[in-house]
């Protein structure tokens, strides 16, 4: 489905997108884009601008230029506290469960921003510890909870484009297979999501496409089917 | 009827004192964390906010004819107001910057205002009559208490725990709980911080008005009510620590009722008590009895 783009199925579409903070240049022009219910995935090194990249579309870095289309609609000169109204849900690297919130209070804090975002009770039907745990102060929670209530807050938002960094790092393996379960629930359900992964057999069976970034730009966009074959040209560019 | 060998009516009498003061500096110790904690600013303009307050109520009182009752309304939300536009034209260009240009904005500001007041006003004090309804006083058996005394402590306590209700058990005291530990991410979900913070201002501003209306009857209303107190008030706030809503609270309450108890035992100390217990705080707790050390 690498091509086969129309305008009506393009969720996300980034064109020469710049970002800095403050005098430090980090993204030189990122152009990608992803469909409707497509999961693709920002692979890269650490400090390649993946987690930039994502930042970048929310507002969330010291200055932008380029173009961000969210459902066909130009958005880079948007407020941040937009960008969630448009859609999106963000799941940022440090979790940012909030400790002075209970458990509940966290999955309850955003505001929805369109409708068919999932009832409390399917969010505590898929994540059945954070019903358990719904009173507890945010950041008593494990970390594997935590990182389930990052997710959960946005699901039930009605965001259909979710921007979720690395969700798995520092997780148990039991935790991060139960992610994988729900991220591929989630793309059953019509989701659209973007991956910053650093654990590429974690993020491998569950894209559509990868994109590889490198000093803050794209160098490589490889669609699933092509995975296989250049598996070593991967492993040495990530140094995996 | 003695206490400690101290009569009961002075005993009595200078713990209400403390208890009034203790009141005033629990909301605008509050008012202050409240700011502090999204903001990032050290208001030092909270004394100057308080002093305008009860200016607001006495000049609308000789001036209009507003009585206190519409005064207790009228004020904080003028007060307020101002607060709401210096913050949407000035504060929210600091930020980004250190603490440090906060302070010293506000404290500009502060000298302004209390300027502004001293040229139109002189510095002798108005005085500001106690409301018809609570003149007067009720003898408690060990001691004699102005029902106006009584009322200011009430009312103190009623809006600070209502502050503190408001914080801690509604949606939008969590957006503000949050907003304190992570605007970015905050904002990233889709709530307005520019406009919470606006809001929070405007808020902590209103309780210093608040409580300056609350003080106009019981101390003489003048241009330099506001700088007297808030030194005793950022002790208070250095002594509970900036995080803590409750901690605010119970620390105004507490230093207050402490300086009332030193008047009766050893005068001359009564001055300084809240200083020294300030130093020994910071001694032994750096981050203030509430406040979370990083």
């Amino acid at each position: 489905m690498t091509s086969a783009f129309n305008s009506h199925a393009e969720m996300l579409r980034v064109r020469d997108l710049h970002a800095f903070y403050g005098e430090s240049h980090i993204l030189h022009g990122i152009d990608l884009e992803v469909a409707r219910g497509e999961c693709v995935t920002l692979l890269g090194r650490n400090g390649s601008g993946r987690s930039t990249t994502l930042k970048s579309i929310l507002g969330l870095v010291g200055r932008r230029s380029g173009s961000i289309m969210v459902n066909g609609r130009e958005v880079i000169s948007e407020a941040t506290h937009r960008m969630a109204h448009h859609g999106i849900g963000y799941v940022p690297e440090e979790r940012a469960i909030f400790a002075s919130l209970s458990a509940e209070e966290n999955l309850m804090l955003p505001p929805p921003v369109a409708s068919g975002g999932m009832s409390v009770d399917e969010i505590y039907g898929m994540f059945p510890n954070l019903k358990e745990r719904r009173n507890s102060p945010g950041t008593k929670l494990s970390g594997g909870e935590q990182q389930m209530l990052a997710m959960a807050r946005v699901l039930r938002t009605g965001a259909k484009l979710l921007l979720l960094d690395e969700i798995t790092e520092g997780l148990a393996p039991v935790i991060v297979r139960k992610l994988g379960e729900v991220i591929t629930e989630l793309k059953a359900r019509g989701f659209t999501i973007v991956l910053v992964e650093q654990n590429f057999r974690f993020a491998a069976p569950l894209a559509d496409r990868h994109y590889v970034l490198e000093h803050g730009e794209i160098i490589a966009t490889i669609p699933q089917a092509e995975l296989a074959g250049r598996m070593d040209w991967l492993h040495q560019t990530l140094g995996v | 009827m003695e206490i400690f060998g101290v009569p009961s009516a002075l005993f009595g009498s200078q713990l209400l004192i403390g208890l009034i003061n203790g009141s005033f500096y629990a909301i605008l110790s509050l008012g202050l964390a409240i700011i502090f904690g999204l903001l990032n600013i050290i208001n030092f303009a909270h004394g100057a906010q308080y002093m305008m307050g009860a200016f607001v109520a006495w000049i609308a009182l000789t001036k209009f004819g507003v009585n206190y009752w519409a005064a207790l309304l009228l004020s904080p939300l003028l007060v307020g107001a101002l607060g709401v536009l210096l913050e949407r034209t000035m504060l929210r260009k600091l930020y980004k910057l250190d603490h440090l240009y906060g302070l010293l904005l506000t404290f500009g500001l502060a000298l302004i205002f209390e300027g502004i007041f001293r040229d139109q006003y002189g510095i002798s004090g108005q005085s500001y009559e106690v409301p018809e309804l609570l003149q007067g006083g009720v003898n408690l058996g060990f001691m004699f208490m102005p029902i106006y005394r009584g009322w200011v402590v009430v009312a103190a306590l009623a809006v600070c725990f209502g502050t503190w209700f408001m914080i801690e058990k509604t949606k939008l005291g969590a957006y503000l709980r949050a907003g304190t530990e992570n605007p970015q991410i905050v904002q990233a979900l889709g709530i307005n911080v520019p406009l919470l913070i606006t809001f929070t201002y405007g808020y902590g501003v209103a309780l210093a008005a608040f409580a300056g209306v609350l003080a106009a009857p019981v101390y003489q209303v003048n241009p330099q009510m506001g700088s007297n107190l808030i030194i005793v008030v950022f002790a208070v706030v250095v002594i509970g620590g900036m995080g803590s809503i409750m901690g605010s609270i119970l620390t105004g309450l507490g230093l207050g009722l402490i300086e009332g108890l030193t008047r009766v035992f050893y005068p001359p100390a009564s001055a300084v008590v809240v200083f020294f217990i300030m130093v020994i705080v910071l001694l032994v707790r750096p981050a203030g009895l509430f406040g979370k050390t990083a």
